[in-house]
Parts: C-alpha cells; structure tokens; sequence
C-alpha cells in the first residue's frame, strides 16, 4: 500500500503522541489529538498507508502505549525513525506496529509519496524512485510483530502450551 | 568473567552465569508494579482475553496515584475499577499512599538486585535501590502478569561518576538538568545508567531515588546506584530485609559502553527552559525569567527531603504576589512525617495549596492544570509541551530549592541567594 509520509524532526515524545489530558478517554478520543501541539491538522489529515518519519528519540517520555496505539489506530502502517526511546519501541513491537531505524532520512521530504517494506527493511521513496535502506528488525520481535501483536502472539504460545500438556 | 551490576542481576533472572550486552534473553520478574492508569482497567481486559490469572499475586504491587483524589466522573470510575481488581486478584494495593515510584521503596518490598518492571516510565527509579527496574507499557504488562517473564535485550552500562561533593543548595534534581543538558534526552541510548563516585555516594537514598528517576529523562531503560551501607540502613528503616550486597557492583575491569566524569564542587544549581529538560542551563542565566505558579510535586520533587529543602526557603517568607504555590507530597508517609516536623505548617504560612498526595499535575491530571501562556517552574521530571496544561503553558525545571525561591521572588533566581 503507497502513502504519504509525514515527516517530524527529533525526540517527539508521548505527550505530544497522546496528551495527557485526554488519557482519560478511550483511543478513539486520544487519536483525535495525536500530535496536535506540533501539527494542529495531522489526524485530521492522516490516512490509512501513510507513514510517519522522523529524526532521533522518537517517544520520548512516558511509558503510556497510546502514543503507539494512536498511530496504529490512525492506520498509519509503520514509524521509521533515526533512534527510538525505549520504552516506545518495545509498546510498538507489542501492538504490532511496525518500527524500523533509518541510518539516515536525508532523502525523505515531508508528503513524499512511499511505501514501507517492514519484513525486507526498506522505505521505497515512489516519487523519488530511491529506496532508504532499514536495520532489519530482531527475528523474535519481527515473530511478535507479525502476528499482530504481543496479545495474538501469546494466544498462539498458550494454546500451543494446551495442546501440549493435552498430548 | 567481569560484569557489570546491570548484567550480574539480569544473568541471574535469566538462569544464567553470565550474559552479554546486545543478547536478548528472557528474564523471571521478581516483582511487577503496576497503577491505576495503565494497570488494571488496561491489563484485565487482556489477561480475560488470553484466559489466564496471574503468574504469581504476590509478586504484583499495585498503587492508585494517577486518578486519585478521584474528583471527576471518569477518575472514580477507574479508582473503583482498581479497587475491584485488586480485592479480586488479592494483589498487595497502596490505595491513596502517594506516586507509585515513592510508596514501592517505602514498602520494603524492593530489594537490591531484584529484576523488576513497572507499568510507567519512572520505573528506573527503582536503581536507587540496586534493583534492575525498568518500564513497560500497559500491554507488555499484561504478558509478565500472565507469564512472569520478560525479553530483555542485556544492555551495556553507561558509567557517570561525580567527584567532589555538592555545595549547600545543590541537590540531585541538580545533577539530572545538568546532566540531560550534558548527555541530551536520548543520552542514555536506553543501555543501564550507573551512576558512581563519592558525591552520588554522599547521597541520601530519596536524592538517589531522584537520580534514578530521572534516568528516564536521559533515556537510559534503567538509573542504577550499586546497593551499599546507605541502602542497608534504608531497607531497615522501612522495615525490609536486607540481602546480601557483597556481589552487587560492577567489576573492576568490566566492560562498559562510555565512562563520564563530572565535578560535582562545580556544579551550580540547574533550571530547564521550555519544553525539554536537555534544555538546561545554570539558575542565574535565566534571565530572571518572572513566573506564576511554582508547583513542587511528583515521584521526583515533592519527597519528604525535597519538602525539607523548600521549607528552608520558605521559613520566614512570603510568595511573591502574583505567584501560586501548589505542594504535592509524593506520598502520604512522607508529608506525615513533614508535618509532624513542621515542614507542612511552613508551607501553610507562606501561602501554599496543599494537593492530594498524586500524580497531578505532573501527568496532566487535576484541576490545577497549567492555563494558556501561564509561565510555571516545577520540581517535577520533565516539561514537555502541553503535558502540564495548556500547549502555550511555559514550563521550567529546577530543583525544590530553586522553585521555592522562585516562588519567593517572583522570578527564578539562584536559590543559594536565600540561604544563610
């Protein structure tokens, strides 16, 4: 699937992610307001297949998984960034979005149109005709990722853990 | 085989002799803390969609800091839904006690070298005690209480020694401004801090506390402090046993990712200008910049000591007008123990709003959220944009001492001028 990239420069943290104020709310509601003090119109404007880029330490701050689950739920299909803050990358693995480092973005513009290759570690600029080249993800979290998160890829380990003690 | 404390600990949760950085392994958790925001109203859903209990009751600790007083509709709503899950699950429940970070050492229940997680990203603050703990999101929390484990990529040790000792009116909240100003937010390349050398020695267990806290702000996974005599009489204190310490330390020639060395005697006491603690600076280079709210409060700036600190500027004095001082005890026991020692009544005097013993305003929560354009200085871990209040809300870091004496003077200032 081809989309946008919106692009963002570095240590974008969580609570520009997904406000505090609206942590009450469900994701719908904090979705809403993804990024707004940085870019008033991104969920308005973000659409299914377009991808988020951006510079160093991208998560920054806390630990509340709504920062990644607003992107998921925004139907953004991956981040690519140059670092991300730990904590960050880890929820991201766990809901199945798909995260990958950059070496570099300096070929990317922001509304590039572009497709992310999560599994071959590539972000194909369309419109540019040139590919950024990803660190590929750790086997065992690539395992996580593809099944859709860290909640279907235990479903799958208990009921395999069943069938086992039932043999 | 040398290695160091953040390895010694992992190799053990993970049944081995020794590990190497960069291998992920799979960790036993000795103890998963969780709170009302992102534990139980996110983790039971999961859990009841796997089908599975807890991997072990005792080993959870859970504590109600982020919706509590509870004064809102939806705040009691997720309160009573704790409340419920914890009578339910027989879980250990601090309900009210104060900011998880605080009640969890104060329990005794952590123990140096004990590899620990918590549902929120202050939880290296548990590296005071010489516990490899870090944090996780709502989702991963579910999977350690439904397995008891955890991956874990062994990280390298990121060493930050300060020699010398710090000057009168220099705290650790300090040493972190400076130091995310030193190494940036994303200094610590979420490998394990620890930090050494005779001033973090010379510290007192809730200013460790503060370090290790704020490892997070340096993006380290955990801050940690080698266990010693200081943390033995802690654990004491607070009625927990102590373990054996003699192997908890990073060895002599292990091998670490990057040495720093700061001089502590040179230090002067540190702000952060809007909306990132990296952008730190010393106190008397900020331009006098005027303030109306002064807000001394959460897991890293409103402990029993900070209290004693802000009470030593404001013995005697009054709030500049114009200026609001809202105090947040990080937990109950400790403004307990402030107002047996007269450290509450100060604050009373010099015309302070006592907030409940939470989170608050530091997570974005309450009624006292900043106003548009309001300019506030803060004791607490981060200002990013937005998170306490309005996104034109201006918020600038310093440590209890220095907001104190913001508040006192209407604008921020070395504090170190109001202390005889």
């Amino acid at each position: 699937m081809s989309g946008r990239i919106f692009l963002f420069g570095d240590d974008i943290d969580t609570d520009q992610l997904a406000p505090g104020q609206y942590m009450r709310g469900g994701i719908e509601a904090i979705a809403t307001h993804c990024l707004e003090a940085i870019r008033p119109e991104f969920a308005q404007t973000v659409r299914p297949g377009d991808i988020v880029v951006a510079g160093r330490n991208f998560g920054a701050g806390s630990s509340r998984e709504q920062a990644a689950e607003a992107l998921r739920h925004l139907q953004v299909v991956g981040v690519v960034a140059l670092s991300f803050a730990g904590i960050f990358y880890r929820n991201a693995v766990n809901l199945g979005l798909p995260i990958l480092i950059a070496p570099s973005i300096d070929d990317v513009a922001d509304g590039d149109t572009a497709t992310l290759d999560p599994e071959g570690g590539v972000l194909r600029l369309t419109t540019k005709g040139t590919d950024v080249a990803l660190e590929p993800m750790p086997e065992n979290l690539r395992a996580i990722i593809n099944n859709g998160g860290l909640v279907p890829h235990l479903k799958k380990r208990i009921a395999a853990e069943h069938k086992g003690t039932a043999e | 085989m040398k290695q160091t404390l953040a390895q010694k600990i992992i190799a053990r949760a993970a049944g081995r002799d020794h590990v190497t950085a960069g291998e992920v392994v799979t960790a036993k958790v000795d103890l998963a803390m969780i709170h009302d925001s992102g534990g139980p109203r996110r983790v039971a859903p999961i859990l009841k969609e796997l089908g599975v209990g807890l991997w072990d009751k005792d080993k959870v600790f859970l504590v109600s800091d982020h919706f509590v007083p509870g004064d809102t509709e939806e705040g009691a709503s997720i309160l009573a839904l704790t409340r419920t899950w914890a009578r339910d699950t027989g879980v250990r429940f601090h309900d009210g006690q104060g900011i998880c970070h605080v009640v969890l050492p104060e329990s005794g229940q952590l123990q140096p070298g004990m590899f620990a997680v918590g549902g929120d990203s202050h939880s290296p603050t548990g590296g005071a005690m010489g516990a490899f703990m870090f944090g996780i999101g709502a989702t991963e929390m579910a999977g350690v209480l439904a397995t008891g484990e955890i991956w874990v990529k062994v990280p390298e040790t990121i060493r930050i020694a300060w020699t010398g000792q710090l000057g009168d009116g220099l705290m650790a909240k300090d040493i972190m401004l400076a130091l995310c100003g030193r190494l940036g937010m994303d200094g610590g390349k979420y490998q394990a801090i620890e930090y050494t050398g005779e001033a973090i020695k010379a510290l007192s267990m809730q200013e460790r506390m503060t370090l290790s806290n704020m490892a997070a702000e340096l993006g380290g996974q955990t801050g940690l402090v080698a266990p010693d005599e200081v943390t033995a009489a802690f654990l004491r204190s607070v009625g927990g046993a102590v373990p054996d310490l003699s192997d908890l330390h990073t060895d002599e020639g292990a091998e670490v990712l990057e040495d720093h060395t700061f001089d502590a005697t040179a230090l002067a006491p540190q702000v952060a200008a809007p909306h990132s603690p990296a952008n730190a600076m010393p106190a008397d280079e900020a331009g006098k910049t005027a303030v109306s709210v002064a807000y001394i409060g959460a897991c890293t700036g409103a402990k029993y000591e900070d209290l004693q600190a802000a009470a030593r500027i404001l013995k005697g004095r009054k709030l500049a007008a114009g200026v609001e001082l809202l105090v947040a005890p990080s937990s109950k026991r400790d403004q307990d123990r402030a107002t047996q020692e007269g450290i509450m009544a100060v604050f009373e005097a010099a015309g302070a709003k006592v907030l409940p013993n939470a989170c608050g305003i530091c997570a974005g929560y309450g009624t006292h959220r900043l106003d548009a354009d309001v300019t506030c200085i803060s004791s607490t871990a981060r200002n990013f944009k937005g998170r306490m209040g309005e996104a034109s809300s201006q918020v600038w870091l310093g440590s209890p001492l220095t907001v104190a004496a913001a508040a006192v003077a209407g604008h921020i200032v070395d504090p170190r001028e109001m202390l005889s």
